[in-house]
């Protein structure tokens, strides 16, 4: 044993240093839990809420109506009877646990009396909820016009939820469009513009001021870029609020960090590639069509559209150019002209989260829609991320060095 | 500094490439004073000389590679290649190059396959038939004996080739063009001697139908391989002559002192 306790020269020694390194250490590695923690718990929570209205206990288990239909106003009718007990039931609870405060220390039994009351009585809460779940009638708009006649208003308490019913088809819809086609304009803009700065344009002062501008771009806020949109597109081109003036707003908000991304990708391709085309006799439009965007282009590829999928998820931009809050019709239904497809405004998950969030009140007939549509646009936006991934791996693995 | 014979080209050789008075300048910092030489038809010329001679940036002179560098520009003077001052105006730098190929320092085959390494030379003039591609491909692969390691598996990625095969495989990538002139700036620096062996083996045989100028760093190599050496220091031309000549009896002090290593 006295082997081991034996100090040799590389023996640990508790020291200042040691303690400060292990701090340090320690306070990275907080921080990144908490950071963990904190994205955790905003997933989860909106996965578990959303869930309840994405997901349904029968096959096919998903909740097609959700996603496909156009919201709708939700009427509740709320049995009278069984809300006046519970409302009763309620009032008692209160007027126990009033009592309780009221008693004084060392009149223990008592105080225990009241508990058991209480906790008898949020029994009976409970169960009288479920009677209530049960009795509720609930409709649609569609439902409720169809009914022979409303349901009394004598056994029944009645009120509806603007938004808090049918689904939230439209909005999707409207965000993929939306998405795709700002991906479109974004790509090719950028791309072509980052071409020219990182192969054609003469590096010096101007080009680092150019490149500044766009990066600055970058921090502008969103509402500003709304506004830009709004005025120019809506107002001064005359597009109305209009799809198509929500992509260019959502591609210009897009191009800084497309741009940006796009010239780091074709400068991190070696020089050699170039210098060995162009020595073949290869002219430079050439050198960079065979040469320098293929290898480039899974780095473009990647940021621009995760860039895209960031921006789509903003509500400003769109709120006064291409977003409406409610919209029955698809993009793509009563068309009097091909053209007009692109001059219609649409719904928009992000918008239809804020219209969802702020503007009806929050109690259980809304969540449901609330949560759904947070937990679809999530969806939507992982799919678009992911895609971007494995169309990244795939020309990767076409293009290695 | 310059020689005093401007068209000194020794013994049995007609000159296809042709210097005269070459000043050339990184923006205000000369680079290249007054050079004068002939570059014989179907021989070896060799550059030799210390770390930022300007051997390099004179050699991507021949196929204009320093009009990528903006602030690169002729002060004076006029590189004639065929008789052609490749620095006129109406000179097409794309049929320049495809007549005078370059092998670079650090091979850069591209990340494609062996094959199309090789056929992108002529794919990019539009050539497309498969017959044409494979035959050319075969042709150059062989001129670089290069064709029994790799023909079994030519679609594979020219990455999983070594370092002196990959070099090899530049050389038959621009060999694909027909070039009249190879230019080779250091093509072993970076490959062991086994495979530096190869190369100038290859450079030996490629001298009977291709003119090739050679920047070396190593003086065996230049002995071992060329008919001519070209000394330069400090962006001057110090000496020019047959190889056995330069390394046996330089004229000039400086001359001897680099091959003797005393410097550089």
């Amino acid at each position: 044993m006295s082997a081991t306790n034996e100090q040799h020269t590389f023996t640990k020694r508790p020291s200042r240093k040691a303690a400060i390194e292990a701090a340090i250490s320690g306070a990275f590695r907080i921080a990144t839990y908490i950071v963990i923690l904190c994205a955790g718990y905003i997933f989860l929570n909106i996965a578990y809420n959303g869930s309840k209205a994405v997901l349904i206990p029968k096959a096919p288990f998903i909740n097609i109506e959700f996603l496909t239909a156009k919201p709708q106003t939700l009427h509740v009718f709320e049995p009278k009877e069984i809300d006046a007990e519970l409302k009763s039931a309620k009032a008692q609870i209160v007027s126990l646990q009033t009592k309780q405060r009221n008693l004084g220390s060392n009149e223990t039994t008592a105080a225990d009396e009241l508990e058991q009351q209480v906790a008898a009585l949020q029994q009976e809460i409970k169960a009288l909820d479920l009677q209530r779940k049960d009795g509720r009638l609930m409709y649609g708009d569609d439902a409720y016009r169809a009914l022979d006649r409303e349901p009394s208003s004598e056994l029944y308490a009645y009120s509806n939820y603007a938004y808090s019913g049918g689904g939230i088809g439209p909005a999707i819809v409207g965000t993929c469009l939306l998405v795709l086609g700002s991906i479109a304009i974004a790509l090719s803009l950028g791309i072509l513009c980052a071409i020219f700065l990182s192969e054609y344009s003469t590096p010096g002062p101007t080009l680092q001021l150019i490149r500044l501008s766009i990066l600055n771009l970058s921090g502008v806020p969103s509402i500003v870029f709304g506004l830009f949109g709004f005025g120019m597109f809506v107002l001064y081109f005359d597009w109305g609020v209009s799809m198509i003036a929500g992509w260019f707003t959502l591609a210009i908000m897009a191009l800084p960090v497309i741009i940006a991304a796009s010239e780091e990708s074709m400068r991190a391709i070696p020089k050699g590639f170039r210098e060995g085309s162009l020595a073949l006799g290869a002219s430079k439009w050439t050198t960079i069509r065979t040469n320098v965007l293929p290898y480039a282009l899974p780095g473009i590829l990647t940021s621009s559209i995760m860039g895209v999928a960031r921006v789509a998820g903003e509500t400003a931009p769109i709120m006064f150019t291409a977003a409406y809050a409610l919209r029955d019709q698809l993009p793509w239904q009563g068309l009097e002209q091909k053209t007009d497809f692109f001059f219609q405004g649409v719904m928009a998950l992000p918008y239809h989260i804020y219209v969802v969030s702020s503007k009806i009140p929050q109690n259980e007939y809304t969540r449901n829609m609330q949560y759904g549509a947070a937990f679809v646009f999530l969806i939507i936006v992982g799919f678009f991320a992911l895609s971007s991934i494995v169309l990244r791996i795939k020309i990767r693995k076409k293009y290695k060095w | 500094m310059s020689i005093s014979n401007p068209s000194q080209t020794t013994s049995g050789g007609t000159p296809i490439i042709k210097i005269r008075n070459f000043d050339f300048a990184y923006g205000d910092a000369q680079a290249l004073f007054d050079i004068n030489m002939d570059i014989n038809a179907k021989q070896v010329t060799a550059f030799i000389g210390p770390s930022g001679c300007g051997k390099s940036t004179f050699l991507r002179c021949f196929n204009r590679m320093n009009d990528l560098i903006e602030i690169a520009r002729i002060k004076n003077g006029e590189i004639k290649i065929s008789d052609i001052n490749i620095y006129n105006k109406d000179v097409d730098v794309i049929q320049l190059r495809k007549h005078v190929g370059m092998v670079f320092q650090k091979s850069n085959p591209f990340p494609k396959s062996i094959y199309d390494n090789i056929a992108y030379g002529l794919r990019i003039q539009g050539v497309k038939k498969k017959s044409e591609l494979d035959e050319v491909v075969e042709r150059c692969l062989r001129d670089a004996a290069l064709w029994d390691e790799v023909k079994d598996r030519l679609s594979e990625s020219a990455l999983g080739m070594s370092g002196g095969q990959q070099q090899r495989l530049c050389i038959a990538r621009a060999l694909a063009v027909r070039p009249k002139i190879l230019l080779m700036d250091e093509p072993c620096s970076a490959l062991d001697p086994i495979a530096t062996a190869k190369v100038e083996e290859l450079i030996h045989e490629l001298k009977k139908d291709y003119t090739i100028v050679i920047v070396t760093h190593s003086m065996q190599q230049a002995a071992r391989l060329s008919d001519h050496t070209a000394f330069f220091y400090l962006g001057k031309l110090i000496e020019y002559g047959q190889t056995d000549q330069i390394f046996m009896n330089p004229r000039d002090p400086q001359t001897e002192a680099y091959i003797s290593g005393r410097f550089g």
